[in-house]
């Protein structure tokens, strides 16, 4: 009688507390500044108001330091709950492995397909007809930040587009301003480049080569415009000498630079510090030349697990992280554009409408992201930032750029 | 009877063999097992995940046309040879300068010995402050009224090997300065006290009695001292994470971004067998003069 007895304790007291009771679930992202940190809080939040329990696991350093850190938990089989990607093909592989639950059931249950907008950010997630990401968040890179204090210290008028932005520089560097601010890392060397590409080469150009993947328009002559007008950024960023880029934004938010290309993740900075669109600071979507957007994102993907309990809350976090109301708190937060159409941001900011006012006139492009493989996209941070440093030929640069893409094909 | 013997040594000391067996296995499997499965899969063109699709050479064309790849072993050429000169040259210098019985030695032996306690991280991330333009060295100097004066390796490209250098000595030197004082002392007081009554100068002494007596410490150092500058990262990551562009840029780092960041095992995997041949060209001759060589005479 006593082993079964003690064996009956057991089973109760393993199947009691899974009964209603909060799931632990941990969360891998990258999102470390303050702006972020903030947006991130919000997600905690509804999370845990929702009855589970959120394991907060911020990897800082950026997505390049936390990406290896991710992927090898998964594949050395110790998978978080979810863990954040921008969507596309860097969690290809590990989809591809069957490594990736099937949110297919909450996407259908949820009408993801009609109300994430654009659509291609939950075609970035759809791998062989099945959906594996939830969408939270689009990244537009495409954006030029300008400093107005800077602008007002050396008595020039804030500039308007990009071309005058290259203008004012001098007059700029003469009142002991750095003109633009640009982190060494190399992923922002490489961001800078393709929001000129968009802004110079307009979106044509962009879709034939990052689309169509069109190597004659990547070796012609818009393109090696384009590689011209980074050769002017190049001489705008000499002086810079920060390494993140939050500390870039830094130096715009207090007036020692003039501007900065980035992310609307940028935005977060300026609002954690209080400053006012339009009057302390002033955002150029698509570099105030040509008013695309590419819509890249963040996705959290959620790696398979054997406990059904975890699975069950994965998919209760996947169907909140879409909901409306967790969209809105989210993204007012970190600065950046919802996923979905259907929703009112009346708190947004002047930039931010001015995001969205891009994205309902449809302006908008693939990312890179979508249709380079990393192996590619870390060739080009690799040229970038040797072209940005160094006093590299710009035709030098665009036969190699060229030539990281046919590696990819 | 030979035969017999062989056997016989074989079986001894069974309890030494047995308890060796675990460290063998993790040699066997864990390295070798290891660099061999690196090496075949460099070979193919591996993504995130291994796969045996082959590719032949293609890996090392596509690494030794790669401009990264032939700046980081430029560097590490560069940075390597400097290193080893100056860390083995202060080192000896400051082991002899101990050696004069002087007062206080043991406090200096720790004052030279602590930078080693730190971390290639802490070590980076202190340079990088102390060589900033806006708060190191330059700062303080242009305080004190120099005001044209520049220091600022780190953010120049033709500067920055040597900004590294810099960390890196203060690293390593007070470790060797160790290793070459322990040396010292091993020598024998009647080697001193001959030397004396020939009337021979100390630095004569130095360099033609005691140098070559230290031959076993010199060759100790220098395999310590290589095998620290070829696996160098930590110190790059911390101080200038490979920048500015890619002028610090080291084999090590290539190894790590593009078998992670780009998700290009193949690639890495054929840039960690170059950094394999690479130790192997400097060990082998090494190891057949000190090993082959003893055998015969």
């Amino acid at each position: 009688m006593k082993p079964f007895k003690l064996a009956a304790a057991l089973a109760a007291s393993v199947a009691l507390p899974s009964a209603g009771l909060a799931t632990d679930l941990e969360v891998t992202h990258w999102w470390t500044s303050g702006g972020e940190a903030a947006a991130v809080a919000e997600l905690a939040k509804a999370f845990n108001a929702a009855g589970d329990n959120w394991v907060d696991g911020a990897i800082a350093g950026g997505g390049s330091t936390a990406r290896p850190i991710m992927i090898s938990r998964i594949t050395g089989g110790d998978p978080m709950g979810a863990t954040q990607f921008n969507h596309g093909q860097q969690a290809l592989e590990l989809v591809e492995a069957g490594l990736m639950l099937d949110l297919t059931d909450v996407a259908e249950a949820e009408g993801w397909k009609d109300k994430v907008f654009p659509p291609s950010l939950l075609e970035a997630c759809t791998v062989d007809g099945r959906i594996y990401c939830a969408p939270v968040n689009i990244h537009s890179p495409e954006w030029l930040w300008l400093s107005n204090k800077a602008y007002a210290d050396a008595g020039l008028p804030v500039p308007t587009n990009w071309t005058e932005f290259v203008e004012s520089g001098p007059a700029l560097e003469a009142a002991g301003k750095i003109p633009l601010a640009l982190g060494n890392q190399a992923w922002q060397s490489n961001l800078a480049f393709n929001a000129i590409t968009v802004a110079v080469a307009g979106l044509d150009v962009w879709k034939q080569v990052n689309v169509e993947k069109n190597m004659e328009v990547a070796a012609g002559p818009e393109m090696a415009a384009v590689f011209a007008a980074v050769g002017d950024a190049r001489k705008l960023a000499a002086k810079s000498t920060v390494q993140d880029w939050n500390q870039a934004t830094n130096l715009v938010l207090s007036g020692e630079a003039g501007g900065q290309i980035m992310g609307d993740w940028a935005q977060g900075e300026f609002s954690v510090a209080e400053k006012v669109a339009g009057t302390d600071y002033t955002c150029l979507p698509g570099l105030g030349l040509n008013a695309y957007l590419s819509t890249g994102g963040d996705a959290f993907y959620f790696p398979k697990n054997d406990d059904a309990e975890v699975e069950a809350a994965q998919k209760r976090l996947a169907a909140l992280l879409v909901s409306p109301e967790v969209q809105v708190a989210f993204n007012l937060k970190k600065g950046s554009l919802p996923i979905r159409g259907d929703i009112d941001l009346a708190a947004a900011n002047d930039c931010m409408k001015k995001g969205l006012e891009v994205l309902a006139s449809g302006n908008l492009v693939p990312s890179g992201d979508m249709s380079w493989s990393p192996d590619v996209v870390k060739q080009n941070e690799d040229l970038m930032v040797e072209f940005f440093r160094t006093d590299m030929a710009p035709d030098a640069a665009h036969a190699q750029w060229v030539s990281n893409l046919e590696s990819g094909l | 009877m030979a035969e017999a013997r062989r056997v016989n040594r074989m079986w001894r000391n069974m309890n030494a063999k047995i308890a060796a067996v675990p460290m063998i296995l993790t040699t066997l499997v864990v390295f070798v097992g290891g660099t061999a499965w690196t090496v075949v899969y460099s070979f193919t063109d591996s993504k995130l995940l291994p796969r045996e699709r082959w590719v032949g050479f293609d890996q090392y064309e596509r690494l030794w046309s790669n401009s990264r790849w032939l700046t980081s072993i430029e560097n590490l050429m560069i940075y390597g040879v400097l290193s080893l000169v100056f860390t083995i040259t202060i080192g000896f210098l400051l082991a002899v300068a101990m050696d004069q019985k002087i007062r206080f030695e043991d406090t200096f032996r720790t004052i030279m010995l602590y930078p080693f306690a730190l971390s290639f991280i802490v070590t980076g991330l202190v340079w990088q402050w102390i060589l900033n333009p806006e708060f190191g060295i330059q700062h303080i100097v242009r305080g004190l009224g120099w005001e044209s004066f520049t220091f600022n390796p780190l953010n120049n490209p033709d500067l920055v090997l040597y900004g590294l250098l810099i960390a890196g000595l203060w690293q390593g030197t007070g470790f060797v300065m160790c290793l070459m004082l322990a040396g010292l002392r091993g020598i024998d007081e009647d080697i001193w006290k001959a030397a004396r009554v020939d009337g021979i100068p100390t630095w004569k002494t130095y360099v033609q009695i005691i140098l070559p007596m230290m031959r076993p410490v010199f060759i100790t150092t220098l395999v310590i001292v290589a095998a620290g500058i070829i696996k160098l990262y930590d110190l790059v990551v911390a101080q200038t994470s490979g920048g500015p562009g890619n002028a610090s840029q080291v084999p090590a780092m290539y190894v790590y971004d593009y078998m992670f960041q780009a998700q290009n095992l193949g690639q890495g995997f054929a840039a960690s067998t170059m950094m394999l041949l690479t130790v192997l060209i400097v060990l082998i001759p090494w190891a057949y003069l000190e090993f082959g060589g003893r055998k015969h005479g």
